[in-house]
């Protein structure tokens, strides 16, 4: 075989072998230092090095060294002058030749390479930047390097400074991802805690019904993840409980105060409260779906008895219906003006009365569900009876009702009578 | 025979202190990395002489290369010869076109490369 086309193969091979480690991104040092050595087979050199160029340092650290007394972990100054002035070469320069960028960066390093022969100098450049420096000593045939031996030279060395470039192109996305994570998870806990103060703004202003905002939004919370919602969705039901009462904010005072049970007039004025929830909470980007709606729909009725649209079955969004059973949940099993709080055997005969009428049959069903389980004790939170309060002694009673409730609901009985 | 790392054994056999290290069918990173491993233990533990057999080689890639260099490194720093034997043509055509012959003799098999080490044998036990 020709020298010359055996030469050729050679090259082709190590390219070949430069692509596979180039594309190696799980130990970055480790592809730098095969590629580095695959240089140095292609040719047989004996000795050089290879480092990555810390613009931000003003050094160069040498990640692979073969034949140098040096150690690897050595660092070259580099000044960002002079890393300039080699990223302007952009190809390899022979230090036989006296430049004067070849004359500098020996005057600077002599004594990092004692006793050692560098014959080439390879700036690694990347877009006009310099990102790392090849030092190659001697082949092992004594011979000077080729015009076509650097066009070698420059076409491997370019692989490696793309191998280089992409690592650090990966790293800072890593580290911006990283940063963009910890700005949405902190705009997360001030949008959290906001609503929190929403909430307790919004009960503040309602006398009677302090802490309602929060039950609400904690009860959501309880019947979405008993239906399987992902934990997204039920964080988004959460916030949507807190809110769903912030309407009130722009209804009379008296009204929401009245200790009697409204009038028409007072009625009406109150049911102005969700399609203002909707209005408030529309123009704000919540980082959950759907917040606004389920304001402007929690007291909306399958039947389509509700206000303040009059929307009907599916057409009410699966939140809302959650929203609408957790509202009314707490309104009947906490103390108004006009009526003390409901025993839970009656609150549970209301649910039973209005299922499919007013609340989904598998909202009701879900609710029962966490519930009893709370009640029977297989799951480890108590949520549900912490959140009703001592007033609530024996819960333990209730568990038959919610039996036979689950079973009428799955048996499909009170599903009939739905939508 | 020797084993020095806990991976696929290096094969290699003393012939007085003449230690004959047998290379895989590829030399590549791994398998060159571990005959680099055994060539240096075998020179700290006093062996003059290295001959590396590549009888079963077919293919010798650019880290292969590296290695080698790194090993005639380490056997010029111990004042050791190294000998490459069963080198064949297609390798030991690259080797000639990319200089390993000036640092390294080839031989035509392991009984040449040892009578080229003999000498120097003899010079070292008078």
């Amino acid at each position: 075989m020709e020298t010359n086309t055996q030469r050729l193969l050679h090259t082709f091979a190590t390219l070949a072998d430069l692509g596979q480690e180039i594309a190696n991104t799980a130990d970055f040092e480790e592809m730098l230092r095969n590629s580095f050595h695959l240089l140095l087979g292609s040719f047989a050199i004996r000795r050089g090095a290879v480092g990555e160029y810390d613009r931000d340092r003003g050094e160069l650290r040498l990640v692979a060294a073969r034949g140098l007394s040096q150690s690897q972990d050595t660092s070259l100054p580099i000044s960002s002058e002079h890393a300039r002035e080699l990223a302007s070469l952009g190809s390899a320069l022979s230090l036989d030749d006296s430049t004067r960028e070849a004359d500098r960066f020996l005057e600077d390093h002599h004594d990092a390479f004692p006793g050692v022969e560098i014959n080439l100098l390879v700036p690694l450049v990347v877009r006009e930047r310099l990102i790392g420096v090849v030092l190659l000593g001697e082949k092992a045939t004594g011979e000077k390097f080729t015009d076509e031996d650097l066009e070698v030279l420059r076409t491997l060395t370019r692989h490696i400074g793309v191998g280089i470039h992409s690592h650090r192109l990966l790293e800072e996305v890593e580290s911006k991802a990283d940063e963009n994570r910890r700005l949405y998870d902190g705009l997360r806990t001030i949008y959290k805690e906001t609503v929190h103060a929403f909430a307790a703004a919004i009960d503040i202003k309602d006398r009677y019904t302090q802490g309602h905002s929060v039950r609400v939004g904690k009860y959501s919370e309880i019947i979405a993840r008993e239906m399987g919602w992902s934990d997204d969705a039920v964080e988004g039901i959460a916030i949507a409980g807190y809110l769903h009462d912030i309407g009130k904010l722009i209804v009379d005072l008296n009204v929401i105060n009245s200790p009697d049970r409204f009038n028409a007039k007072e009625s009406k004025e109150m049911s102005r409260h969700p399609a203002a929830g909707y209005e408030i909470l529309s123009p704000i980007s919540h980082p959950y779906a759907d917040i606004p709606l389920m304001a402007r729909y929690h007291h909306e009725r399958m039947d389509g008895n509700g206000y303040p649209d009059g929307l009907k079955g599916d057409q009410i969004p699966p939140g809302a219906k959650i929203v609408t059973l957790a509202d009314s949940f707490d309104a009947m099993t906490t103390d108004r003006p006009y009526r003390k709080k409901l025993p839970l055997a009656d609150v549970l005969e209301d649910f039973r009365a209005n299922t499919g009428t007013q609340f989904a049959p598998e909202v009701v069903c879900a609710f029962c569900r966490a519930f009893l389980k709370e009640i029977e004790g297989t799951t480890k939170e108590q949520r549900l009876i912490r959140l009703l309060g001592k007033n609530y002694e024996n819960v333990e009673r209730v568990s038959p009702l919610l039996s036979q409730l689950i079973s009428d609901l799955d048996g499909g009985a009170m599903a009939a009578t739905a939508h | 025979m020797a084993d020095t790392t806990g991976e696929s054994p290096v094969q290699a056999r003393r012939v007085g202190d003449t230690a004959i290290i047998y290379a895989s069918d590829y030399l590549n990173k791994l398998s060159g990395e571990r005959i680099e491993r055994e060539c240096k233990r075998q020179l700290e533990s006093g062996s003059r002489a290295l001959v590396i057999n590549f009888r079963d080689t077919e293919l010798v890639n650019s880290i292969g290369v590296s290695i080698l260099m790194g090993v005639i490194d380490a056997a010029e720093q111990n004042k050791a010869r190294l000998i490459f034997s069963d080198v064949n043509s297609h390798t030991a055509k690259l080797f000639e076109m990319l200089g390993l012959t000036r640092h390294v003799s080839l031989a035509k098999d392991e009984g040449e490369a040892l009578s080229q080490v003999a000498p120097q044998k003899n010079a070292v036990g008078s």
